[in-house]
């Protein structure tokens, strides 16, 4: 490889960081805009106007807002998401074991889902327009069209109610050994699995395809090619790109979007711990969180900016 | 045949019968159902509890942004796991009255302002400290500090000075009451070792477990503590786990899988069908929670007392109860009150439905054109059904409602107690006195209904500061009428806590004050094998 393309990737992760900064401004400025009032929100029902004032005071929320700014930005870089306003706890420490689970959990379905996905494709565009093609797409469809709850209420049903082979519960904590863990998340992942892949395997069928109507696919198959070794030495490297964007959106929505999952399966995630934060108008926490989650979509998209840069000739050697 | 039923009840009492099918034998062999029942507790108190194993609940009501300090306590999760690492001076008993825990005795003046409280001795904190008077003024001056963020602060507000007297705790209030007892069982006053100033959320306590997990939002558990001081009435599991299910499917999918041996907010509408699976029992309580349709008695057009009534007379409380509870609850007598509190007259008269009496007294109030009826699915479970189903019984009495469903997110800031006529809901109180205190005077803040009558007012305040019961008794029953003929809530129901156990979980007492029976569940029950 050359230098141009440690250029570009140089550039990518550049742009990357300035965009994390605007979306740090973004979300900041988000969560002043948000209605209601944290000191209200943690109170709820019960508040007092004298528990009230002395909550506000307390939390610092008569400061301007831009102070307010500068002072978490210079946090976080040095490691310091400060503390969660509704229970005093340190938001990096709390943070850090739920990230881990979230991470573990959407490793877990990947595994599965996206080679599963690509193998799926392949083969649907090697049968294609046949029964099998149509029995894969007809079933990966149908498991994206049911809503993530239904799936997950199925799953509870059949394996945890009826077989009771796996439990329902997946709580798991820092000092669950790695088989039971591994044991707790096989329902959520599978659950995770089945709304992702009709996505991906659509998606990779479709760019195969593509690439299917070439001239070079014609001679490679005048040359006698047997179908599956032309769709995975000449189609497929050539449909790599649109498949790892799409294989990347996927797994920035396993770390970022399931929170419907985590609610059923008791999984404690980082989604559960957004909404419940947001609920509270924990704002610190919410902002975390949201750069987080910021960060884990910037990087997935550098990610797959680059391997389609790698993966094209055209690109890795700019003329 | 007796013979037969001792056997039966023996079976029950190790946990190879339930209750239910032992009742219906009962009822084969023609006992009373009262009789067989007493036979029943007396056997499984006899067979007694039972130590040991891991008591396990999947509650809803739990959130990460929890904290174990007792003066920020709000939702079911950290109620029910502050009753099994702590405890207040009293609990509210599952009968009515108090049950004295660290308190001993408590008695009054002859004014019921300054009040005695007789500190129990040998009652150890986790941490091998003994609980003393200054650890008990602590704990009340924390919470009672106006800078204080406690939940408790409210109910405290009336006490004004705190102060160790030897053995004892002497309270003095700024005004009579003569319910300071029940004031102490709030379950946010949790004593603590120095009243939790020097870290509130330490979690050390004189409850039956030691707080070994804590994870907020996830799991919170406990272990049993070896040198608790009533040993044989509560803690008998070796540990106790609380897992936050806020999902009901899940909870009930968990309960059904054998992972959890008890959970809460069973939905009603599923009571009937679960009702029927093998192992689980369900445990349905009568509470003081209500769920009521709230005018603004000083806001055009519920200003005028016929109108007022004409929407009491409109709502058909028994449709309400089967439709929106399916049954879980008794009716409603458009009183905040009901016969789950102390000293509550039971003859009042029960308002009915009656399309015709309510369409002539709405003709009378002159009143023409729609009513706006505001709900919200957080209201209650079932609000916007409920709010439905009253637009319909209104119809029949010429009475047109237009219902405006609002957003859960804001309802409690932006919708109740703020505009006229909306559904809400009440968790109750311990006692009647509070009840009215915090909702139905004219200066409290939660007046929801707008009722202001000062006659109304002086009438809580003498009933708060008598000592006869019998007089209270008649002020408290005068105070229903009013509020029930005159008052600006229309209350279809009160409901019940419906809860449910798996396999083998015995020891059970159903108590009105909460759900979980009273929060007690996982310190009373225990497991048979």
């Amino acid at each position: 490889m050359s230098y141009p393309i440690l250029r570009l990737v140089a550039q990518r992760i550049l742009l990357g960081i300035v965009l994390l900064f605007a979306v740090s401004v973004l979300i900041f400025a988000g969560t002043q805009i948000l209605p209601g009032d944290v000191a209200q929100a943690i109170l709820g029902q019960s508040a007092t106007p004298e528990a009230l004032a002395n909550l506000r005071e307390q939390l610092g929320l008569n400061d301007p807002a831009w102070l307010r700014y500068v002072h978490w930005l210079w946090g976080i870089l040095h490691g310091d998401f400060g503390t969660a306003q509704s229970s005093g706890l340190d938001i990096a420490t709390s943070i850090s074991t739920r990230l881990k689970n979230t991470l573990f959990l959407a490793a877990c379905a990947a595994i599965v889902a996206v080679p599963l996905a690509i193998i799926l494709g392949l083969i649907a565009v090697r049968y294609r327009n046949g029964f099998v093609d149509k029995l894969i797409s007809g079933l990966a469809l149908a498991s994206t069209s049911f809503p993530e709850f239904f799936i997950g209420y199925v799953l509870i049903f059949v394996f945890a109610v009826h077989w009771q082979i796996f439990p329902s519960i997946s709580t798991v904590d820092d000092s669950t050994p790695f088989l039971e863990r591994l044991q707790a998340v096989v329902l959520p992942a599978t659950a995770l699995t089945l709304v992702v892949l009709a996505h991906m395997m659509r998606m990779t069928r479709a760019a195969i395809l593509n690439v299917m109507q070439s001239a070079y696919i014609e001679t490679a198959e005048l040359k006698g090619l047997k179908p599956f070794d032309i769709i995975r030495k000449h189609a497929f490297p050539n449909a790599i790109a649109p498949v790892v964007n799409v294989v990347m959106l996927n797994l920035a929505y396993l770390i970022v979007g399931v929170v419907v999952v985590e609610v059923i399966f008791v999984y404690p995630g980082m989604g559960q711990y957004l909404v419940d934060h947001v609920a509270k108008r924990d704002v610190p926490v919410v902002q975390a969180v949201g750069l987080i989650f910021a960060a884990v979509y910037i990087t997935l998209n550098i990610v797959a900016d680059i391997a389609a840069i790698v993966a094209n000739p055209r690109l890795r050697h700019p003329k | 045949m007796s013979n037969e039923l001792d056997y039966l009840s023996r079976r029950v009492a190790a946990g190879k019968l339930s209750r239910r099918d032992f009742l219906g034998r009962a009822a084969a062999l023609g006992v009373a159902a009262t009789v067989a029942n007493s036979m029943l507790s007396s056997a499984v108190r006899a067979a007694g509890p039972v130590k040991g194993g891991t008591l396990k609940a999947g509650l809803q009501g739990g959130e990460s942004t929890n904290s174990l300090d007792p003066a920020t306590f709000l939702s079911q999760v950290p109620f029910a796991f502050g009753k099994c690492w702590g405890e207040t001076l009293v609990e509210l008993a599952p009968g009515g009255g108090v049950e004295y825990l660290i308190a001993e005795e408590i008695g009054s003046s002859k004014d019921a302002k300054t009040w005695t409280m007789k500190i129990r001795k040998g009652v150890q904190f986790h941490n091998g400290k003994e609980v003393t008077p200054d650890d008990v003024v602590a704990t009340l001056k924390r919470h009672s500090d106006e800078k204080s963020k406690s939940g408790a602060l409210g109910v405290l507000k009336s006490i004004d000075t705190i102060k160790a007297d030897g053995g004892n705790v002497v309270v003095t209030l700024k005004d009579p009451n003569a319910d300071l007892p029940y004031l102490m069982a709030d379950y946010h006053l949790i004593i603590q070792p120095n009243g939790g100033n020097d870290k509130p959320d330490a979690g050390i306590g004189t409850g039956p477990y030691k707080v070994t997990v804590n994870q907020p939002g996830v799991k919170h558990g406990g272990e049993r503590f070896a040198n608790y001081w009533q040993a044989d009435k509560y803690g008998h599991a070796d540990q106790v786990e609380i897992v936050v299910v806020n999902d009901p499917t899940a909870r009930m999918a968990a309960l059904q899988g054998g992972q959890v041996n008890m959970i809460n907010r069973v939905e009603p509408k599923i009571v009937d069908l679960v009702k029927r699976l093998p192992g689980v029992t369900i445990r349905a309580a009568s509470g003081r929670g209500f769920y009521p349709f709230n005018m603004f008695c000083d806001t055009a057009p519920f200003d005028n007392n016929d109108l007022r009534m004409a929407l009491k007379l409109a709502m058909d409380r028994e449709e309400m109860l089967t439709k929106i509870l399916r049954g879980y609850g008794e009716v409603g007598n458009d009183m905040p009150v009901n016969k789950a509190y102390p000293l509550f007259a039971g003859d009042f008269e029960q308002r009915k439905f009656d399309p015709e009496k309510a369409a002539a007294l709405y003709k009378k109030s002159g009143h023409s054109g729609s009513i706006l009826l505001r709900t919200s699915d957080v209201a209650f479970p079932g609000a916007v059904d409920a709010a439905q189903l009253y637009q319909q019984s209104c119809a029949k009495a010429g009475i047109k409602i237009e219902i405006k469903r609002e957003p859960g997110d804001g309802y409690w800031t932006e919708v109740w107690n703020k505009q006229p006529f909306s559904l809400s809901y009440w968790g109750g109180r311990p006692t009647q006195d509070q009840m009215y205190s915090t909702a139905y005077l004219s200066t409290a803040d939660w007046n929801d209904t707008r009722f202001k009558r000062p006659d109304f007012d002086k009438m809580v305040l003498a009933a708060r500061g008598e000592l006869d019961e019998a007089k209270r008794k008649k002020i408290y029953r005068d105070m229903g009428e009013i509020m029930r003929d005159e008052g600006g809530l229309i209350v279809p129901f009160f409901n019940q806590f419906v809860d449910a156990t798996g396999k083998g979980v015995e020891g059970w007492v159903d108590n009105p004050a909460q759900e979980l029976s009273n929060g007690h569940a996982l310190i009373e029950c225990w497991l048979q094998a």
